[in-house]
């Protein structure tokens, strides 16, 4: 049975100008240890679907089941990173990451090593007692990576964790981040709008479009792992490339410029 | 790569990072350097009025007579001051204790804020002076009165500003929380209340003048000993150089209060936009 299944999922928001439906008719299995990406355009629902997952927004129809719980509350053993950084200014970087231990009551020098160590994994080694402000928006990215990361969940979500970074930290991190999925096997439900960085991290690609926000295809990734940057310039990755190119052209959501 | 590129970055980041602090006490220093010059063209200004002028001393009287006022009677006006001082920290005090687990009340249960926060509101726009007589009827002369008054006049700002700190809360810090399965005491305590310290402040700043001239009311309306019943003893004796020692101390306690309580907010929020040291922290 999958970690991860969602059927019939619809969510509608309330607005002062009428019911707006962000998501309708989501049906998605996710196995443990399974890597998904979700893509698509701006406004089509991939935060909203994911707080749906985290527990985090109530849904208005389906069912939502978490290692074989339906989903109440936010699951344990799960880690989030969101769209933005969310690092809590008056925190050192250190106690920005240790925050999601102290919420699960744990504490004492196994821990602080352990953020420790992801930090210096994520070369934030040496910033552990800066405040977020001092840092630039990629290390706090990374910073907020390491909290999601702290507690070794089972089910890790991302909201556009690179969208806001310089195209070569982005691929820093993409590496790191296979590197991470690599050793430990977690179950990650991954939202992007970057074809290229979906493609090389994931076992599954979502395609998802708008108005309703709804799932218009699943693509399976079979490329080799581990993976490496260079697999980016490989002929089979230039095909998926294409055929999800092609896909949103279909959708009106990229503009074809062939002949 | 990416270590000696850390250890770079940390290196200027703290040549950067450093200047700011010790640029802060020269600068302050030049402030207050300016407030105590300013005070003092101003008292020689008046002094070479009432020489020029020659009003009469019970209108106006020379700086210079109002210090030997105070040099004649020291003990008296210290300890008149030290009892308004005490009325206005024990107000101010209990409205913080009060103020704050109202304004708790009021963020997490629609009902204390639909009828405790509504009332408050209410009762704000009376002019809760007016209601200064009716607390010495209810708890006599002594030093009681005097505190609920000031504890009266502080609770509003402290507890309008800490609601508003508490609500203004990115829904994300508190979903993040969540995320983490944090009981709602864990998400006021660690993410709700610190983010709110800031405007708490902005609060207390207000409430601790207004519990100085919840003192003094309490001491003009009935009352036998602090600076508001030294005034209007000395007007009854139209003692003026007295009327205005009292004044001049009771500017220097509110001032003293007020600093006081802004360097508790240095001290507890140095992470905040507005203490931060300027430039040199950005990037
Ligand atoms: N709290 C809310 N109240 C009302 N409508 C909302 C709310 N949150 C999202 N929506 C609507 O739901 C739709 C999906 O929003 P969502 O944030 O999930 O999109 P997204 O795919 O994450 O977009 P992006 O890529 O820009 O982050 C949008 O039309 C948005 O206006
Ligand atoms: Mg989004």
């Amino acid at each position: 049975m999958a970690y991860l299944s969602i059927s019939g999922l619809r969510k509608t928001y309330g607005s002062p100008r009428g019911p707006v439906t962000a998501l309708r008719g989501i049906d998605l299995e996710v196995n443990e240890g399974e890597f998904v990406s979700i893509l698509g355009p701006s406004g089509c629902g991939k935060s909203t679907l994911l707080k749906c997952i985290a527990g985090l927004e109530g849904t208005s129809a389906g069912t939502i089941r978490v290692d074989g719980q339906v989903l109440a509350a936010p699951p344990k053993d799960m880690g989030i990173v969101f769209q933005r950084d969310v690092l809590l200014d008056w925190r050192t970087i250190l106690d920005n990451v240790l925050i999601t231990a102290e919420f699960a009551g744990l504490k004492g020098p196994a821990v602080r090593e352990r953020a420790l160590a992801l930090l210096g994994r994520f070369g934030l080694g040496g910033f552990e007692s800066r405040h977020p402000w001092e840092l630039s928006g990629g290390m706090r990215q990374r910073a907020a990576i390491c909290r999601a990361l702290l507690c070794d969940p089972k089910l890790l979500l991302m909201d556009e964790p690179f969208g806001a970074l310089d195209a070569m930290t982005r691929d820093d991190l993409n590496l790191e981040l296979a590197r991470i999925w690599q050793d430990t096997r977690k179950t990650v439900v991954f939202v992007t709008h970057g074809i290229t960085e979906a493609i090389f991290l994931s076992d599954r690609v979502v395609i998802m479009d708008r108005n309703p926000g709804r799932i218009v295809e699943v693509i399976d990734i079979d490329l080799p792992r581990p993976r490496h940057l260079a697999m980016r310039e490989s002929p089979e990755f230039g095909r998926y490339v294409a055929r999800v190119r092609h896909l949103f052209a279909s959708l009106g959501v990229l503009k074809d410029d062939a002949p | 790569m990416s270590g000696s590129g850390n250890s770079a970055t940390q290196n200027s980041a703290t040549e950067t990072l450093d200047p700011p602090m010790p640029q802060r006490l020269p600068t302050s220093l030049v402030e207050v350097g300016m407030v105590v010059g300013l005070l003092i063209a101003v008292l020689v200004l008046w002094e070479a009025a009432v020489y020029v002028f020659k009003p009469a001393p019970i209108i106006l009287p020379a700086p210079s007579v109002i210090w030997q006022e105070f040099l004649l009677s020291p003990g008296y006006f210290l300890q008149m001051s030290a009892f308004t001082l005490y009325t206005t920290l024990a107000g101010f005090g209990l409205a913080v204790v009060l103020g704050l687990a109202l304004a708790v009340g009021i963020v997490h249960s629609k009902f204390i804020e639909r009828t405790v926060y509504t009332l408050l509101v209410a009762l704000n726009s009376v002019p809760k002076v007016a209601l200064a007589p009716l607390f010495v009827i209810w708890m006599g002369t002594g030093v009681e009165p005097k505190i609920a008054i000031a504890l009266m006049l502080a609770l509003f700002s402290v507890v309008i500003d800490a609601v508003l700190g508490l609500r203004s809360v990115d829904p994300d810090m508190v979903n993040l929380a969540r995320a983490s399965r944090a009981s709602s005491f864990a998400i006021l305590r660690k993410i709700r209340f610190p983010n709110a310290l800031p405007s708490i402040f902005a609060g207390l700043k207000v409430a601790i003048s207004f519990a100085l001239v919840g003192a003094i009311v309490g001491e003009f309306v009935a009352g036998s000993e602090g600076l508001g019943f030294a005034i209007l003893t000395a007007q009854g004796q139209f003692d003026t150089p007295r009327v205005f020692v009292c004044l001049m101390l009771l500017g220097l306690l509110g001032t003293a209060l007020f600093f006081v309580v802004e360097a508790c907010e240095r001290l507890l929020l140095p992470w905040h936009v507005s203490q931060r040291g300027g430039g040199g922290s950005g990037h």
